[in-house]
C-alpha cells in the first residue's frame, strides 16, 4: 500500500447502490475485466471507457449500500482505482473493499471539496484528503493497523495465504 | 394515522467498557464467538463461525479459497450452500456459476448443497432446515444474512473473498457493534402485518441509520410475533443498513427449532442495563399499511396516501425471502380467492422453497393462484432482484413483497417499485392499483 495515493477524480452521489454500481443482469460475471465494462454504466457511461489505471471515485453518503455483491468494487479495482473515497460507506462495500486490497478511505465532507477531474491526494497514514486542484482539504480518522496490514499484504487472500503456510509450518 | 414515535438520545461507552460489564445481544453473542468474556463496541475481533452460507456468489469465492492455498474447508457440517437467484439456471452464465459450486462441492465434500429440486431462498433453507440456532455467528455471502438473527443469532452478511476466508479458516474479524433498540409496542390492526411494522422502522430509522450496527428488536409486540414474522421483520434491518438484526430467543424461538436444529442451542440474551447507542419506541396501535415507494426502502407513506392517488402496476409480485412463507401466501390467498388479475396486470407468485411449494400444492393454493390468472413460479429468488425474470419494462411500476427498491433492482432503471405487504399485493393484483387490504378483510 502507498501512503500517499494521487489520481485523477470521477464523482458520483450520495445512497450510490450496488444496483448502480452493476445491475443484477450482470451477476453471472465473474471476470473482473468483464465486469468493468458495465460498472456505473446506468449512472454515468463515460465512467467504464474513460476511467484509468490510478483515478479516484469520490462519493458521497451510504456508499455502495444494497447488497452484498463484491461484483462492485471489483469492478472497480478492475481499472484499477487508486482508491474509492466516501462521507461514508455502507457496511458490505467498504468491507469487500478492503478485503480485495482496494483502499476505501471515509472522509466526512469530502464529497463536497471535489468536482470532476480535479486532482486528489490522500495521506493514508496522516488522514488527510486533499484537492491539489483547489487546495481544500478535509481530514479523516487513519484506518485502524489491521486494516492498514491487510491493505499492505495486498488484500485478504493474500494475508490468508500467509497464515495458513504459518500454521503448517508450526510442528 | 401514522405510528408514534420517539427517540432517546444515546448514551455512548464505546471506548471503555461499562464498569458493570453489562452487554448488548450483539455484544455476547461476539464476546461468545471470540472466546472473551466481555467484549466491548468497536473492539476489533476474531470470531469463531457457527454457520457458514453461500448461494451463486460462493462461486467467486472458489478461485480466491483456492488461491489462498487452502486445503480443506475448515468444518464440512458448518456450510451450506443453497443455490437461489437463478434456480433452474436460465442464463449460460448462471449455469456455470452453478457447475463452479458443484465441482467444489463435491472436492471438497460438501454435504449440505441444496440443488435444483431441492432448493429454496438460502435464507429460508438456513431457517427451516434449523441451520442457524440462538447464539450462532452465522455468516452468509448474502446482505440479507441479517434475516437469520430472528434465531436469536448474529448473522451477517459478507462477500465472496470473505467467505472464502471463511472457509479456510474458519473465523472472521469483525468490529463489535453498537446496538440500536427498537422496542415496539401496541397491536397489529386487520391488514396490518410485521411487514408494515418493519417498513415503519425504516422511515424512522433510515437506510443508513443503523449503519455498521446493530439492531435488536424488544417489546410486547415483537414477543407476539410468530416466527415467520420475525423473519420478515429482521430481514429488513439490511435496509436500514445494519450489519445485523436480531430478536432475542425465547419460547417461540426453542419451539421452532426444537426438533430441526442442526446444532446444539446456546442462547444468550442482552444485560438488563447493557447500553444502546439509541432506543427508538414505536406503537402501533391504529397503524394503517404501509408502502415503500421509488426508490428508497425509507421512503415509506401509508397506504391511504396512495389510494388516493390511484398509482396503477403493470407487474405484481408475492415473494421473495422477506415474504414468500406459509403464512404470505396464505394471507394473500384468502383476499384473492375467487378473483381475477386485473386486466394487463402480471401477478408473479414465487414460494420461498420448495417445502412451501409442496405446501401451496396441498393447500390448493397453486390452483387458487392460477385459477385467477397468476403465475405460480417455482421456488427462487424469482423477479426480487432484475436478474432472471419477471423484469420490468421503463415505464412499468410493480407492487412487491420483496425488501429493495432502488432503480433499477428489478429491470429497467426508470421502472417504479413499491413494496408492501401480501395482503396489499393481492389485493392491488386484483384491482391493478395499489389497494388497502384493509377494505376487504
Ligand atoms: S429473494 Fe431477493 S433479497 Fe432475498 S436473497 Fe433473493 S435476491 Fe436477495
Amino acid at each position: 500500500m502507498r501512503e500517499v495515493i494521487e489520481g485523477r477524480v470521477w464523482c458520483v452521489d450520495d445512497e450510490l447502490d450496488t444496483d448502480q454500481l452493476i445491475a443484477g443482469k450482470y451477476l453471472t460475471i465473474i471476470d473482473p475485466a468483464e465486469l468493468r465494462k458495465h460498472v456505473l454504466e446506468n449512472v454515468d457511461p463515460r465512467f467504464s471507457k474513460e476511467a484509468k489505471a490510478g483515478d479516484i471515485l469520490v462519493a458521497g453518503e451510504n456508499m455502495g449500500c444494497g447488497s452484498s455483491r463484491e461484483h462492485a468494487p471489483a469492478a472497480l479495482k478492475a481499472i484499477p482505482l487508486g482508491a474509492v473515497v466516501a462521507n461514508s460507506f455502507a457496511r458490505i462495500f467498504f468491507r469487500n473493499s478492503i478485503n480485495l486490497g482496494m483502499p476505501a478511505i471515509e472522509a466526512a465532507g469530502v464529497r463536497a471539496i471535489f468536482r470532476p477531474g480535479d486532482t486528489c491526494r490522500i495521506l493514508m497514514r496522516e488522514g488527510r484528503v486533499v484537492n491539489v486542484t483547489t487546495g481544500k482539504e478535509v481530514s479523516f480518522p487513519p484506518l485502524p493497523a489491521h486494516l492498514l496490514d491487510l491493505l499492505e499484504q495486498g488484500g485478504l487472500v493474500e494475508k490468508v495465504r500467509k497464515e495458513l503456510k504459518r500454521t503448517e509450518a508450526r510442528p | 394515522m401514522g405510528a408514534k414515535t420517539s427517540s432517546a438520545p444515546a448514551s455512548r461507552g464505546e471506548h471503555a467498557p461499562e464498569p458493570s460489564g453489562a452487554q448488548t445481544l450483539a455484544q455476547k453473542i461476539l464476546s461468545r464467538a471470540s472466546g472473551l468474556s466481555h467484549v466491548v463496541p468497536g473492539q476489533i475481533v476474531d470470531g469463531q463461525v457457527d454457520l457458514a452460507m453461500c448461494h451463486e456468489q460462493g462461486a467467486q469465492a472458489v478461485l480466491p479459497f483456492h488461491q489462498m492455498e487452502a486445503k480443506k474447508v475448515w468444518d464440512v457440517d458448518r456450510v451450506v450452500v443453497a443455490i437461489d437467484h437463478w434456480v433452474p439456471a436460465s442464463t449460460e452464465g448462471a449455469a456455470q456459476l452453478h457447475q463452479i459450486l458443484r465441482h467444489f462441492a463435491q472436492e471438497q465434500g460438501l454435504k449440505h448443497f441444496y440443488d435444483v429440486g431441492n432448493h429454496g431462498i438460502c435464507h429460508q433453507i438456513l431457517a427451516e432446515d434449523g441451520w442457524v440456532v440462538p447464539g450462532d455467528l452465522a455468516v452468509g455471502t448474502d446482505s440479507h444474512t441479517n434475516m437469520l438473527g430472528a434465531m436469536g443469532a448474529f448473522a451477517v452478511g459478507i462477500g465472496p473473498t470473505e467467505y472464502a476466508a471463511v472457509l479456510a479458516l474458519g473465523k472472521i474479524w469483525l468490529k463489535v457493534p453498537t446496538t440500536i433498540q427498537i422496542d415496539v409496542k401496541g397491536t397489529l390492526g386487520k391488514g396490518v402485518y410485521a411487514k408494515d411494522l418493519v417498513l415503519r422502522t425504516i422511515k424512522e430509522v433510515r437506510c443508513d441509520g443503523a449503519r455498521y450496527k446493530a439492531v435488536e428488536f424488544a417489546g410486547p409486540t415483537i414477543s407476539r410475533l410468530t416466527m415467520s414474522e420475525r423473519f420478515t421483520v429482521c430481514n429488513m434491518t439490511t435496509e436500514m443498513g445494519a450489519k445485523a438484526g436480531m430478536v432475542p430467543p425465547d419460547e417461540r424461538t426453542f419451539e421452532f427449532l426444537r426438533s430441526i436444529a442442526k446444532h446444539p442451542m446456546h442462547p444468550l440474551y442482552p444485560d438488563k442495563d447493557a447500553t444502546y447507542e439509541r432506543k427508538v419506541q414505536l406503537d402501533v396501535d391504529g397503524m394503517e399499511p404501509q408502502v415503500a415507494c421509488p426508490a428508497s426502502p425509507d421512503n415509506v407513506r401509508p397506504i391511504s396516501e396512495l389510494v388516493r392517488e390511484h398509482v396503477k402496476v403493470g407487474q405484481v409480485f408475492l415473494g421473495s425471502c422477506t415474504n414468500a412463507r406459509m403464512d404470505d401466501l396464505r394471507e394473500a390467498a384468502r383476499i384473492f380467492k375467487g378473483e381475477k388479475v386485473a386486466p394487463h396486470v402480471r401477478f408473479i407468485v414465487s414460494p420461498a422453497s420448495t417445502s412451501i411449494y409442496k405446501q401451496c400444492l396441498k393447500e390448493g393454493l397453486i390452483e387458487l393462484f392460477t385459477d385467477g390468472g397468476a403465475v405460480f413460479t417455482n421456488s427462487s429468488c424469482s423477479a426480487c432482484f432484475g436478474g432472471n425474470m419477471g423484469i420490468l419494462a421503463p415505464d412499468e411500476a410493480c407492487a412487491s413483497t420483496s425488501n429493495r427498491n432502488f432503480p433499477g433492482r428489478m429491470g429497467a432503471k426508470e421502472a417504479r417499485i413499491y413494496l408492501m405487504s401480501p395482503a396489499a399485493v393481492a389485493l392491488t393484483a386484483i384491482r391493478g392499483e395499489i389497494s388497502d387490504p384493509r377494505e376487504v378483510l
